[in-house]
Order: C-alpha cells, then sequence, then structure tokens
C-alpha cells in the first residue's frame, strides 16, 4: 500500500473524527460551506460563536500547518484568474447545492441521505469531467 | 449565543467554544495529512483519464468509515448533543433542481481549481496566493448566490 493512501486514510479518519466531535458537542453536520455561508449575510444565522469558533479552528490548522510542514499546501495547477473563477463557482455552487465535500460526502453518506448521495455523485461526475477537460496543469 | 440555553453557565460557554476549534482544528489538519489541500493530487485524482492517482478515494473512505460508526453510536447513546438542547440534523429527502445545480457547479469549480471549501480556507490561512484568491472568490460566490435565491 503505497504512504500516500496511508496519510489520505488517516487524514480521512482525522477529518471524521472532527465532524462527529461536531456532532456530539453542538448537534452539528460540520459541512465546511454551510457553517461559513451561514456567517455570511443576509440571513446570517443568530448563534455564531460555535461557527465562528469552527472556522477559526480551520484557519489556525492552516496557519500552523504552513509553519509545521510547509509542503502539505500544494502549488496551484491554474492561473490566478482560473483559480478565482473556480473559487466563485464552488462559492456559488455549493450554497446552491446545500453543501460540499464535508457535509453531503463525509457526513451525508455516513447518515446515508438520499439528497446527499445524489449530490456527491454529481459533483464527482461534473469534476472528472472538468478535471479532464482543464488538464493536469494549465 | 442563542443556542446554548439557561443550563450552560460562562465555563460551559467557553468550554463549547473551545471543543468547537478543536474540532475545526481537527478537521483542517485530517485536510493537510490526507492530501487534499494539494490541487494537483485533487485533480489527478478526479480525472481518471492521465495516470489517475485513487489515492484521494481514501480520505473519503477513512472519514466515513469513522464519521458513520460515531453517528450511530451518538444517535443511540444521547438525546441531545452537550452543548444545545438538540441535534441539528437535515430531514429533507426530496430532490430538486438547486441541489442538481448546485452540486454541479460545485464540481465544476472542484475540478478546475483543484480545491473545495475546506481546504481553500485552510490554503488561504498557510498564506498561499492561490488560497487567498479561492476563498475570497468563494466568499464573493456565496454572497451572490444567497443575494440571487429565492426566499
Amino acid at each position: 500500500m503505497p504512504s500516500s493512501w496511508l496519510f489520505a486514510l488517516a487524514g480521512g479518519a482525522m477529518i471524521g473524527g472532527a465532524a462527529a466531535l461536531l456532532l456530539l458537542t453542538h448537534g452539528r453536520i460540520a459541512g465546511i460551506s454551510g457553517v461559513l455561508g451561514s456567517l455570511l449575510p443576509p440571513g446570517a444565522a443568530p448563534d455564531r460563536g460555535w461557527r465562528l469558533a469552527f472556522i477559526g479552528g480551520l484557519l489556525a490548522a492552516g496557519l500552523i500547518g504552513a509553519a509545521v510542514a510547509p509542503t502539505a499546501v500544494g502549488a496551484s495547477v491554474r492561473t490566478l484568474p482560473v483559480v478565482i473563477v473556480a473559487g466563485l463557482i464552488v462559492g456559488f455552487g455549493t450554497r446552491l447545492g446545500s453543501g460540499c465535500t464535508s457535509g453531503h460526502g463525509v457526513c451525508g453518506l455516513s447518515r446515508l441521505s438520499p439528497r446527499s448521495m445524489v449530490a456527491v455523485a454529481t459533483f464527482m461526475t461534473t469534476g472528472a469531467i472538468t478535471a479532464m477537460i482543464a488538464g493536469g496543469v494549465s | 449565543m442563542t443556542a446554548v440555553t439557561t443550563t450552560c453557565g460562562a465555563r460551559c460557554r467557553a468550554m463549547s467554544i473551545v471543543l468547537a476549534l478543536v474540532a475545526g482544528g481537527l478537521l483542517g489538519a485530517g485536510l493537510l495529512v490526507s492530501g487534499m489541500t494539494q490541487p494537483a493530487k485533487v485533480v489527478g485524482f478526479l480525472d481518471v483519464t492521465r495516470g489517475w492517482d485513487p489515492s484521494l478515494a481514501f480520505v473519503m473512505g477513512g472519514a466515513v468509515i469513522v464519521y458513520a460508526v460515531a453517528f450511530r453510536l451518538i444517535q443511540r447513546g444521547r438525546k441531545d448533543p452537550w452543548f444545545d438542547v438538540k441535534f441539528h440534523l437535515p430531514t429533507r429527502r426530496d430532490l430538486d433542481g438547486s441541489l442538481l445545480i448546485g452540486a454541479a457547479l460545485f464540481g465544476i469549480g472542484w475540478g478546475l481549481g483543484g480545491l473545495c471549501p475546506g481546504p481553500g480556507l485552510v490554503a488561504a490561512a498557510a498564506g498561499s496566493t492561490t488560497g487567498l484568491a479561492f476563498a475570497g472568490a468563494m466568499i464573493v460566490g456565496m454572497l451572490a448566490q444567497h443575494l440571487t435565491a429565492k426566499k
């Protein structure tokens, strides 16, 4: 088994454990786009405390990660304008579709949610087609 | 703090915030360890036609195994979470156009940039120009969706 598979499995287990911790403590689905989006107007959620803390923890991991493992965040495969277009589409799409890889993927598939299963099948398919057309590095 | 009720004093509220921070931190660390913050790896996983790298399938596999077990144990063992009066779980089961179009768009953006929301935020906090551009654009995209959403 290649070591990248073990890192993927270990990282995945950490993600699952983190999502379980948020469920146990706050009773919430650990969906990044949902938690982040609910902090944004209009219609921002009233209970901001745990949401800000959860996103803050995620950002802290990035800050610490940059110091202890600088290669963990990889270089871009696209030019900056393409990255910005990708970000815009991801932001709009995840809010319209009520979730992303964490909420629909990790939490939704585990809960056997039919909406999440359809969402995951859909974004994996369009992601695969897009990556195929756009190519490895451009 | 509306969700935390009168049974939760100042120390309990502080603990609830600390544990949300820990959950976010652990999730972010998991993303860094797993390879999800490496756009080239993500694109290499999504694109099955050029020397497919299947390793990221193990991220979802590992996460789902842990969460699926934990979810059932927590649901069976408790009627409410530690710091709230009830669990807030999605109840909808219908499929609609918004779900399909939104998920389809998300996949296009993910396959294009090689970043999804969590890794985008982690990369931004790590100071990556790509991460900052992606996360900033993602927030603009979210705001645009909120403003155009039918209420």
